[in-house]
């Protein structure tokens, strides 16, 4: 759309060709300057430039929706509304049918939390035919850290499926729809973005999994110099690829311990630091996850391992559908299931707090 | 005299030419109220002022206290906090109450919605319009009134014109058509833009044009309240600065400083912040204890 050439708009034969004098050529070359630069670059009239980019921006502009319409188009063609049922009965409810399409689902930890467990159960999910409730398509499973085991994968479906998974050729196809990348560097990653571009396009991959984002960070953990993050590109393009393809995309991050002086405050804080200090240190659990702010916006619904005292805990901690809600869990041969139904609602100060980097 | 030889500064020349005068003569004989076509005197803007009392109720009674019963129309305010505090849904939360009817002390008005991000989940809008509902027919109850609550759900979710918008391009073309698309809708009377920095914040190679594109539809959108009498709500996002030897938080793109905000809302984990930069109001910051 922003590409839109400016011959092909249908603008008053005199300003399109004052437009392609002056080598503007597209919405975005137009768009791109104020109506005063436009007034002087072009040196027309401003009630000209303002009628020739009101034109211009409705012909740009994508065409609304209700919010009603959005809502039974999706309920209409997509499984369940939008939605990968995890099975795990109170997650499933908490965000109203599963792991949504379209958007971004970060699952943050420490090692060994069952983040890599999560994403094998998921895998699985995605692949099962859609009568036993899976979206019966290809899943591709970025595995940065080595950590992917087909053996696993292969034991929790025949525990939690024993009927498909145990009848002919069954487990070779489920495990045959799910295409495993295991990138060694950065730009292994990004060429492995584009093609996932392409296949996504052609509309066979139900699922995304990237395990780990953080690991394809280079220097690991050094504090870096905030300006543009290595992988703030990679980040657009995840989040316009769920978008677009309708398609969950579920990505695991590790966390680390913060540090008091890494906290960030808002200016109005400052003055009050010593007293903000003190309450962290009884407030705020000492995770963090990294990736830096860019990315924190982009995830939208944030599910937090954690292993407490010998219980596990999937907190479900940034959700537009649902409270901050913490269910405990076990890891059996069938996946995860958990304890019970009914998620305990966190009180605010055992949020994380998020910190960027 | 021609206007162009006046030794007058050059906006202004511009100004007059653009408005059709081009002699001196044309000038003598227009009177000043002629030409300060576009001004206002005081008394016509008190009665504006007065006009403006209609607010949209953000269902939230200490953040309602703190802004004088809720976002105010011909007004511009911005929201701003960390990820995950409740941005979004405070969006979806307005583009429901602007709905209310009027009978139960809404603006009975409809909503559009900015989406720049994909946050806006349709699923939560339809909670949000449930519960609504639920709290009109409590207050019907509660007064035992005889104003019939006609509106569903789905009534809701029809009157909030959602516009997905992927690139800054697009981003200034839809502010762009606002305008056209007010005028055939006139009872929008609320525009969420989720989130205003999104696109601005990477891609942009050259910062001071990005400084004045920023302006400019700042600008556009505080027009757009005045002329329509409607709210404009922009969310946006945080990042860090290094100020004061130290890396602080600040909201993206610092539109603040575009000096068209009526106010300015940062949401932090345990207190609300807001920041009225209007004209007039003299607190600075006041803290609110809000619950999410």
């Amino acid at each position: 759309m922003a590409n839109k050439l400016i011959s092909e708009m249908r603008l008053p034969k005199s300003i399109a060709n004052i437009f392609a004098a002056r080598n503007i050529t597209t919405a975005k070359d137009a768009l791109s300057l104020t109506e005063l630069e436009l007034m002087k670059l072009l040196d027309v009239e401003l009630s000209e430039v303002r009628s020739a980019l009101a034109l211009m921006s409705e012909i740009v502009c994508p065409p609304y929706q209700t919010a009603l319409l959005l809502m039974e188009q999706r309920a209409a063609t997509e499984h369940l509304g939008g939605h990968l049922p995890t099975r795990l009965k109170g997650l499933d409810a908490a965000l109203c049918g599963g792991v949504p399409f379209g958007v971004v689902t970060e699952l943050v930890g420490p090692p060994g939390t069952g983040k890599t467990q999560f994403c094998l159960k998921l895998s699985l999910l995605a692949a099962l035919p859609a009568h036993y409730g899976g979206l019966d398509g290809g899943v591709i499973y970025i595995d940065v850290e080595s950590t992917f085991s087909s053996r696993r994968m292969i034991e929790m479906g025949a525990s939690s499926f024993p009927e498909i998974f145990h009848s002919k050729g069954m487990a070779q196809e489920m495990a045959g729809r799910i295409l495993v990348l295991q990138p060694t560097s950065l730009s292994e990653f990004t060429e492995s973005l584009e093609k996932i571009k392409v296949s996504l396009l052609q509309n066979q991959v139900k699922l995304l999994v990237i395990d780990s984002m953080e690991a394809l960070v280079p220097g690991g953990h050094e504090q870096r110099a905030p300006g543009q993050h290595p992988l703030s590109w990679h980040i657009s393009l995840i989040t316009s690829l769920a978008e677009f393809s309708r398609i969950p995309i579920v990505v695991t991050n590790q966390v680390r311990p913060q540090s008091h002086d890494e906290s960030c405050l808002y200016p109005f804080q400052v003055q009050k630091m010593d007293r903000i200090l003190k309450d962290r240190t009884r407030y705020y659990s000492h995770i963090v996850a990294v990736l830096g702010f860019h990315w924190a916006h982009a995830v939208t619904i944030r599910l937090v391992l954690e292993a407490k005292s010998g219980q596990r805990f999937m907190n479900v901690e940034k959700s537009p559908t649902s409270p901050p809600l913490a269910f405990s869990f076990t890891i059996n041969p069938s996946g995860i299931s958990l304890l019970t139904d009914d998620g305990t609602e966190m009180v605010v100060p055992e949020t994380c707090n998020l910190s960027s980097r | 005299m021609e206007v162009s030889k006046l030794p007058i500064s050059a906006t202004q020349r511009g100004k007059l030419i653009s408005a059709g005068y081009t002699s001196l003569s044309s000038i003598c004989s227009a009177s000043s109220s002629d030409i300060s076509r576009g001004t206002q005197t005081a008394w016509d803007m008190l009665q504006e002022e007065q006009e403006s009392l209609a607010r949209i109720t953000t269902s939230c009674a200490d953040l309602d206290n703190i802004l004088g019963g809720g976002i105010g129309c011909r007004e511009v305010t911005e929201i701003g906090g960390v990820p995950g505090i409740g941005k979004t849904q405070l969006g979806i939360q307005l583009a429901v109450n602007v709905q209310i009817p009027v009978e139960f002390g809404g603006l009975g008005g409809k909503a559009i919605y900015i989406d720049t991000e994909g946050s806006f989940m349709v699923e939560r809008a339809l909670q949000i319009a449930e519960a609504c509902v639920e709290d009109m027919l409590e207050y019907n109850r509660f007064l035992r009134n005889d104003c019939q609550v006609k509106t569903q759900p789905k009534d809701i979710l029809e009157n909030i014109f959602y516009f997905r918008i992927c690139s800054y391009t697009e981003q200034s073309a839809v502010i762009n058509y606002l305008d056209k698309f007010v005028s055939e809708h006139k009872d929008v009377k609320v525009v969420i833009i989720d989130s205003i920095a999104f696109h601005f914040r990477h891609g942009f190679v050259d910062l001071a044009l990005r400084t004045r594109v920023l302006s400019g539809i700042a600008l556009k959108l505080m027009n757009l309240a005045k002329k329509f009498s409607l709210a404009v709500v922009l969310l946006n996002q945080v990042t860090t600065k290094y100020t004061e030897g130290s890396f602080q938080l600040c909201l993206a793109l610092a539109m603040n400083v575009m000096h068209t905000l009526t106010s300015h809302l940062i949401f932090d984990q345990h207190q609300l912040h807001i920041q009225l930069l209007a004209e007039g109001s003299g607190i600075p910051h006041q803290e609110v204890k809000g619950s999410k």
